[in-house]
């Protein structure tokens, strides 16, 4: 499919053309993890509103993450999440052994630092997503070994149907333990 | 057919409204907002009970209600009043959309209703996917406006 292609093409282009700005005006670095990670929550929640027009009411929270693993990722990254896992607490580990995004420069060690740049959009794509479904979570990237990358996120559920509103907290580990080169 | 159209955002205030005797669309307001409890309700039950009735159409809210629309013509017409039926729907962002139809003259069948409301949720996600709409604003859209007014024009 092309538009594959041009989504990781654009993205790429987006997170170079952002830190590019950067050096050269006088935001910061955090700045543009921070920018990258709202355009992605915009995108999320646009993109949960067309995925979800058909499909039937969610359940519960955990009903909501199944679809955001399965259709959503699949959708966006054209492969499901490999690995889910929750406390039942409001604790979620996303587990992606072949994170689209960063397939393109795991070939070593030589790129590390700069991993965290491209999961921003694709925390913010996570927020923005949970939040329009009436979740409201704050998602972090994290990176251990090159390919690999964690996302941590703590939530609070705010239900709009009664006025009960609760406190959870989530993790949400994306980890990709793709081809370490032999 | 349709003689108000509502758009309520997740934290329940109105992101679209509008009717059709504009003279009375306080009323209007007033109703729909009343609708909502009706929403509430029908949504708490779902999560409850019924596992396999999870759609995004919740039906007929209300049985029909007597309602006198033109207060200003008894004189005319003392029988001029109007059955109105109010229909939700919710999507899964909860955001509700809520129709008042007027089912005087013609029995809608709720495969119609339905197919509206589908039209409703088309339209509204894309404006949702447009990048020039913030979320949680008041709909200004002229496609959007257009297709309401489609649904209400079927009334004459």
């Amino acid at each position: 499919m092309a538009d594959e292609a041009l989504f990781l093409l654009l993205h790429n282009e987006m997170v170079a053309g952002l830190y590019r700005a950067a050096e050269q005006g006088e935001g910061e670095n955090g700045r543009c993890t921070t920018k990258l990670e709202s355009m992605g929550f915009r995108v999320g929640q646009g993109l949960i509103e067309r995925f979800t027009k058909d499909t039937a009411r969610f359940k519960d929270e955990l009903d909501i993450m199944k679809f955001i693993c399965k259709d959503f990722w699949t959708t966006v990254f054209k492969k499901q999440i490999d690995n889910l896992r929750t406390n039942h607490q409001g604790i979620y580990v996303l587990q992606d052994n072949k994170f689209r995004l960063l397939t393109q420069m795991s070939a070593g060690k030589q790129y590390l630092e700069h991993a965290p740049k491209y999961l921003a959009f694709t925390c913010g794509l996570i927020r923005g997503g949970l939040s329009n479904l009436g979740i409201k979570s704050i998602v972090t990237a994290e990176v251990s070994s090159m390919p690999a990358c964690k996302y941590f996120s703590g939530y609070s559920i705010i239900s709009s149907f009664d006025n009960f509103s609760y406190q959870l907290h989530c993790a949400l580990l994306l980890k990709s333990t793709d081809s370490e080169p032999p | 057919m349709a003689v108000c159209i509502a758009v309520i955002a997740k934290e329940n205030y109105p992101l679209y409204i509008r009717s059709v005797p504009t003279e009375n669309e306080l009323k209007f307001h007033y109703t729909v907002h009343t609708s909502l409890d009706v929403v509430d309700e029908k949504i708490s039950a779902m999560g409850k009970a019924m596992v396999d009735q999870r759609e995004l159409y919740l039906g007929l809210l209300y049985p029909t209600e007597d309602y006198k629309v033109y207060l200003c013509n008894i004189a005319a017409s003392p029988c001029s009043h109007t059955f109105l039926h109010r229909y939700g729907y919710v999507t899964n962002s909860k955001v509700k959309f809520v129709m008042v139809v007027d089912s005087s003259n013609t029995a809608l069948r709720d495969n119609e209703i339905r197919s509206m409301f589908r039209k409703l949720h088309n339209s509204y996600t894309d404006i949702m996917c447009n990048p020039f709409y913030n979320p949680g604003d008041r709909i200004h859209s002229r496609a959007f406006d257009n297709m309401v007014n489609s649904m209400m024009m079927q009334v004459c």
